[in-house]
């Protein structure tokens, strides 16, 4: 089990690194989710043991790493861009690690085949690393850092380099690889879609600091604070005022069942893409201004008579058209409420 | 855990392997570089001998000739070399790369061979014996040129090749003429390029040795010669020394300046796009690019050419006899050994110089790659410093500052392939020190995180992927060591001597024998060089380092 305790870097005065903590625990995978610049990379390379703590302590179950050399560690880590090594070929570079250590000649060759079959790879053994695409790159970086069996395994934005198409297919893979190996992950990223798709548990990570770790559906369902919503991508964020059980929203007043603020307490409120829907008896009036296709749903922008536009997602089929006037009802349940001025 | 022992030996090995990276490099310039330069501002600054320097006539005549020779050398460089420059950046023509070799050719050959080539080219019986040239200013810039044709056309040739010739299209669309184009468009955007190649040949034929020593002659002196003469003809170590401090001064100006061009010449070769817009020649053009290739590629060969052929024409027949009167005695008048001896002593001080060039500079550029920031610039700098110091400033140096030092430093030949070292150091950091930058860091991070030790990722992967530039350094350590004449000229003792100072004392002797001999040796240590500088170019790649 990986324990990451008040870890403080800093970069001059600028502190990365904030006061972090964060426990791993085995065969999990955790998701540090964070825009760049937050740190994430810098965690990484404090766990790895490239980038000295200030203050704090990671620790490998009861064992501080503090006096442990990075190469000691026995993490493996998968850079950003891979960093494979050019003067190596594919097997010379899935190799490497298997090298530093005891294993004999064929046991090694042995190793390799087996890892390279892993992340079916078999046929380029021999080719040069410059020769290879980025998803190709992208797995013999994957199969270099899994050959010598880390207890930990961590990755940098894996899939950032890669297209679309490669994109999808390889999280799926790496989540099978992850699950048959039953191995322990950090995996750090900026993007939420492949958080949730690959995820135990996600960390956000904002100014060298965790502000909320959870499950995915929980923190889909209830971001930490209005910075994550909007960092999700939710919103718009508006300001809004608690009345008794009513909310005051520039879009009028909502009915929130569930325990609110204290009366009178000014709220900053951001709308969860679920909590919106046509509804012809929908107590909100509103004008499509954009109709976004996207296969099988379409995203539209609804400009309300007051307040500002609201996104809708709805089913492709019978989709209404940019100019209709439509009506929305508004599920106080994904309403979400943050106390104002807490960022 | 492995015990916290071996973590600490380690972390202690890794602190003392930085350490030397610092330490040895500094020790060693300390001794061979900076205590002879500070023997020589002592001798120089005791009172009257700077004054007497600008007061002496004499003297005062040697500073302007080396002024007025290097820019007019210079000037007939730049001449020389822009047609060229201009064919090889703009005309795609076949054996265009191996032109651009051959240009390069003299500018790695010792000086003591082209000196001897020219002297062969002009001395009675030789092709150009109708100028009835002697010695003197002519032949000697006409040297000059020869030597450094390369710079032009290497430096502005691959600038103009890069300059988008849209520009040009641009004026011509606008009414210019071609004259127009080229004075007003052109020359403008080439004035960079141009400017650093003339301040390098200006520093070069300033510091010049061995070509003004053999070729102008004996009323002409430069500063350089003129260390020399004060040193060993007049005895006189004050004024040497006042001279030395002279040219250091000049050197370090001309370098400065030569610093600052190619700061601007770098950020002008941002803004241009790198298109490599060369074309055949068409219809007339092909006259004009072949006149000027004909034309540099005589001037560049003929002396070389006439050197081999008359060293193996002796008297109106073909003979090897030159080359067989090396390995004998009869020699030994003029040399305590035999002329093979002395390529023997070339080729072992090439190998000794090689080797403590590629271990302090390779030390040294760890360092500087190392550390980004203010004591790896100073260090780089410091180590620069040798470039900037003309050779027989190096030779000098060691001479009044050892010739009283305690035991075996005094008198040892392990001085001469020193002092070869310290003049190939630069060389050494300016390639290695690129190339270790250029390596990704997160390769060295990557082969820690798989369980590489600190030692083990510079083997596993500085090493290799720099194993190129190593080489080339090597290379051009073992090149510099072939051809050094002016600082060895101080420090070879007459029972060790280089091929260089061989062919020196074979070229002061009346007597055709002698002159037999110089060119046979001159046709050996151009063979010798012409390996090494093959060898580099076979392992160089593009883009390796600055020179």
């Amino acid at each position: 089990m990986l324990t990451i305790a008040g870890a403080v870097v800093k970069f001059g005065a600028r502190r990365v690194l904030d006061g972090v903590d964060l426990e791993l625990g085995d065969g999990e995978t955790v998701v540090v989710l964070g825009p760049s610049g937050s740190g994430k990379t810098t965690l990484l390379r404090a766990v790895a043991g490239l980038q000295q703590l200030d203050e704090g302590r990671v620790a490998w179950d009861a064992d501080d790493l503090a006096g442990v050399a990075p190469h000691r560690r026995r993490f493996g880590l998968m850079f950003q861009e891979y960093a494979l090594f050019p003067h190596r070929d594919v097997a010379g570079n899935v190799e490497f690690g298997l090298r530093m250590g005891p294993a004999d000649r064929s046991a090694r060759a042995r190793r390799v085949d087996e890892v390279l079959e892993l992340v079916g790879l078999a046929d380029l053994r021999d080719r040069r690393v410059a020769s290879l695409s980025g998803g190709e790159q992208q797995r013999v970086a994957l199969a270099r850092a899994l050959a010598v069996s880390p207890r930990l395994l961590m990755l940098d934005e894996p899939l950032g380099a890669l297209d679309r198409v490669w994109r999808r297919r390889l999280l799926d893979e790496l989540r099978a690889i992850l699950d048959r190996a039953a191995l322990s992950a950090l995996y750090v990223t900026h993007d939420h879609e492949e958080a949730f798709a690959i995820a135990h548990r996600i960390a956000i990570m904002r100014e060298g600091r965790i502000v909320q770790v959870a499950e995915p559906p929980e923190i889909w369902r209830a971001p930490a604070d209005a910075w994550t919503a909007r960092f999700l991508g939710f919103g718009p964020v508006v300001d809004g005022e608690v009345c008794g059980t009513q909310l005051h929203t520039p879009w009028g007043a909502i009915a929130i069942t569930r325990r609110l603020p204290s009366a009178g307490a000014a709220v900053e409120v951001v709308l969860r893409p679920d909590a919106v829907r046509l509804d012809e008896s929908g107590p909100i009036e509103a004008l499509i201004t954009r109709a976004m296709f996207a296969g099988t749903r379409v995203e539209l922008t609804a400009a309300p008579l007051t307040g500002p536009p609201i996104e809708v997602v709805v089913a492709a089929a019978g989709a209404p058209h940019v100019g209709e006037h439509v009506h929305l009802t508004i599920d106080p349940a994904a309403v979400l409420l943050y106390p104002r001025g807490a960022d | 855990m492995t015990g916290t022992a071996a973590v600490t030996r380690e972390v202690r090995g890794a602190r003392l392997a930085r350490a030397a990276q610092i330490a040895v490099p500094l020790a060693f310039l300390g001794v061979f570089f900076a205590w002879p330069l500070a023997a020589i501002l002592a001798r120089s600054l005791r009172p009257g001998a700077i004054v007497d320097v600008f007061t002496d006539a004499s003297l005062r005549q040697v500073v302007w000739f080396t002024l007025w020779q290097a820019a007019l050398s210079t000037a007939l460089t730049l001449v020389a070399g822009l047609p060229a420059a201009y064919v090889v950046a703009r005309y795609d023509f076949p054996g265009r790369r191996a032109f651009l070799a051959f240009v390069t050719i003299p500018f790695v050959l010792p000086t003591v061979v082209v000196a001897t080539a020219f002297l062969v080219l002009l001395r009675s019986g030789g092709p150009l014996a109708f100028l009835h040239w002697q010695p003197g200013v002519v032949p000697m810039l006409i040297a000059h040129v020869f030597f450094n044709v390369a710079v032009v056309v290497r430096t502005v040739g691959g600038f103009w090749a890069n300059l988008d010739p849209r520009r040009e299209e641009a004026a011509r669309m606008l009414g210019a003429s071609r004259v127009r184009t080229f004075t007003a468009v052109t020359l403008p955007l080439l004035a960079p390029a141009i400017l650093a190649a003339a301040s390098i040949v200006f520093l070069f034929t300033f510091t010049s040795f061995g070509v003004v020593l053999l070729l102008a002659g004996p009323a002409h002196f430069t500063i350089e010669t003129e260390i020399y003469r004060q040193a060993f003809a007049f005895l006189d170590l004050r004024t040497a020394a006042a001279l030395a401090l002279v040219q250091i001064v000049a050197v370090l100006v001309i370098v400065t300046a030569l610093a600052r061009l190619q700061e601007r010449r770098s950020v002008a070769q941002r803004i241009v796009g790198g298109a490599d817009v060369a074309r055949r020649p068409r219809g007339r053009e092909r006259i004009v690019v072949a006149s000027i290739l004909g034309v540099t590629t005589v001037f560049l060969a003929a002396p070389l050419a006439v050197l081999v052929w008359r060293s193996v024409r002796v008297g109106g027949r073909f003979t090897l006899g030159s080359y067989r009167a090396l390995g004998s005695s009869a020699s030994a008048s003029t040399l305590f050994v035999s002329p093979w001896a002395a390529v023997a002593n070339s080729v072992k001080f090439a190998l000794i110089a090689t080797a403590i060039a590629l271990v302090v500079g390779g030390l040294a550029s760890v360092a500087i790659a190392a550390r980004p920031g203010r004591s790896s610039r100073t260090m780089d700098a410091f180590l620069m410093l040798p470039l900037g110091t003309s050779a027989v400033t190096i030779g000098f140096g060691f001479l009044i500052a050892y010739q009283h030092a305690p035991g075996w430093l005094a008198d040892t030949w392990l001085l001469v392939p020193i002092a070869h070292s310290i003049v190939a150091i630069p060389f050494v950091v300016r390639t290695v020190v690129p190339a270790l930058r250029r390596i990704d860091p997160r390769l060295r991070d990557a082969a820690t995180m798989l369980g590489a030790a600190p030692r083990r990722v510079w083997r596993e992967i500085d090493l290799p992927i720099t194993a190129r530039a190593f080489v080339v350094a090597a290379g051009f350590c073992a090149a510099v060591s072939l051809g050094e004449f002016g600082a060895t000229l101080f420090i070879a003792r007459p029972d060790w001597p280089t091929v260089p100072i061989a062919i020196d004392r074979f070229l002061v002797k009346p007597g055709q024998i002698y002159l037999d001999q110089a060119l046979a040796m001159s046709v050996v240590l151009m063979l010798l060089t012409a390996v090494v500088i093959f060898a580099i170019e076979r392992v160089r790649v593009r883009d390796l380092g600055e020179i």
